[in-house]
């Protein structure tokens, strides 16, 4: 959704979609794609293509249903291949979606590339705040500067009565980002239809664009840019 | 705690003992040795400290954040209300902590300096102390050693198995929301 965000709002931007997170990637599965990339002239692999987003993931090299059980040596090598044998042309954005975690992948990336910049995801539940913290921290650690929090699945309210309850908790991500110094870019509210858009490969900033959820991810991709540092040309 | 270098590439790796992260390891000569290609050690260990354990079951997803741990928690505190189930502390080796007289809990959690350390490992170091956990932890007489994994499908599950190969699992439990 951060990625189709970055390109409703500005169309003239080209925007690539990373998938790193080699055990479970839900890339091809959220943006509709199948397949095994085609090469390009260079044996680089091609990204696939879809509502206007350049894709890679590890879902595209293996099997719907095949484990990638694999230790952390193997994993570098993959991710070694998904940054620098892709065809990605020019873009101006590149946005990585990373597994879990503060390991293998997340050293692996932010030693072979630079980065602009983090966001930080996290519900407001306190176990899950402890790991972006972490998180936080290693990125501090390897020098990529974080550019902000998101407070995912921040409150849900009922489809019939309107009530809402914040499941995870009310506003935990906010107490981080003042105790981590940060901000919080946006709040993304838990509801069906994120969720449901996601499932059937047409995420909500694609296919429901004009709905407070879509407008959600817009609004935290107006804050991401804002954030990033200047381009050295 | 074992040291291990940043960069190792693994006892088992054909690059063991000659790599260039290798120098000044205190395994290095073990390893170029060809040492690491034998069986680990730990593996008979493990299953010796493992006798007194009549029950590991493993929880795992695949997934992030559909609630393994918060399973796992539970889990273990269902177990622990039959009264019938009993841990013992014999005094050698790490001691689990306690949170009830039947149940006792060891994570990485309890051996770093502050809760919000962050635990940057690549997998070598992480097998290391999966190791330590299994074979240097008194868990005494224990029914039943609930396994909270982490997300997907790596080094951790990976050494888990491994390292109770002999001492033999009973099983795995895997959590999943519905999406």
């Amino acid at each position: 959704n951060l990625a189709l965000a970055l390109a409703a709002n500005d169309s003239s931007k080209a925007i690539g979609l990373l998938d790193v997170d080699v055990y479970g990637p839900s890339v091809p599965k959220m943006m509709n794609l199948k397949g095994n990339p085609e090469l390009s002239q260079s044996n680089l692999m091609r990204p696939l293509l879809n509502y206007g987003i350049a894709c890679m993931s590890m879902g595209f090299l293996v099997e719907e249903t095949a484990p990638v059980i694999w230790r952390g040596l193997m994993v570098m090598s993959a991710i070694e291949k998904l940054l620098r044998q892709v065809d990605w042309g020019q873009l101006d954005y590149l946005v990585v979606d990373m597994p879990p975690g503060t390991g293998d992948v997340q050293l692996s990336v932010s030693q072979n590339i630079p980065i602009s910049g983090a966001v930080i995801v996290s519900t407001p539940q306190d176990v899950a705040l402890m790991d972006a913290h972490k998180g936080a921290e290693m990125f501090r650690k390897v020098h990529v500067p974080v550019l902000g929090l998101v407070q995912n699945m921040s409150v849900f309210q009922c489809p019939k009565c309107k009530h809402k309850t914040h499941i995870f908790g009310a506003d935990g991500a906010r107490k981080l980002a003042r105790a981590l110094g940060l901000d919080v870019l946006g709040d993304v509210p838990l509801h069906l239809n994120i969720r449901e858009a996601s499932d059937t490969g047409q995420p909500i900033v694609f296919s429901q664009p004009e709905s407070d959820e879509a407008k959600a991810y817009l609004r935290i991709a107006v804050e991401v840019v804002r954030r990033l540092p200047p381009h050295p040309e | 705690m074992e040291e291990v270098p940043h960069d190792c590439p693994g006892a088992d790796s054909a690059q063991a003992g000659r790599g260039a992260s290798c120098q000044g390891c205190p395994n290095q000569r073990l390893c170029a040795s060809g040492a690491g290609a034998t069986p680990d050690p730990a593996i008979e260990e493990i299953k010796e400290k493992m006798k007194t354990v009549k029950h590991k079951i493993l929880v795992l997803s695949g997934k992030g954040g559909v609630g393994k741990s918060t399973f796992s928690a539970h889990l273990a505190h269902g177990l622990a209300e039959d009264e019938n189930t009993q841990v013992h502390q014999s005094g050698s080796g790490w001691s689990p902590v306690y949170v009830e007289d039947n149940l006792g809990v060891m994570s990485v959690g309890f051996l770093l300096s502050s809760p919000d350390d962050a635990v940057i490992w690549r997998g070598p170091k992480k097998n290391g102390m999966i190791k330590q956990f299994l074979r240097d932890v008194d868990w005494g007489e224990v029914d039943y050693l609930i396994v909270d994994t982490p997300p997907g499908t790596s080094d951790e599950h990976l050494s888990v198995v491994q390292y109770l190969t002999a001492a033999h699992i009973d099983g795995a439990v895997i959590i999943t929301t519905p999406q």
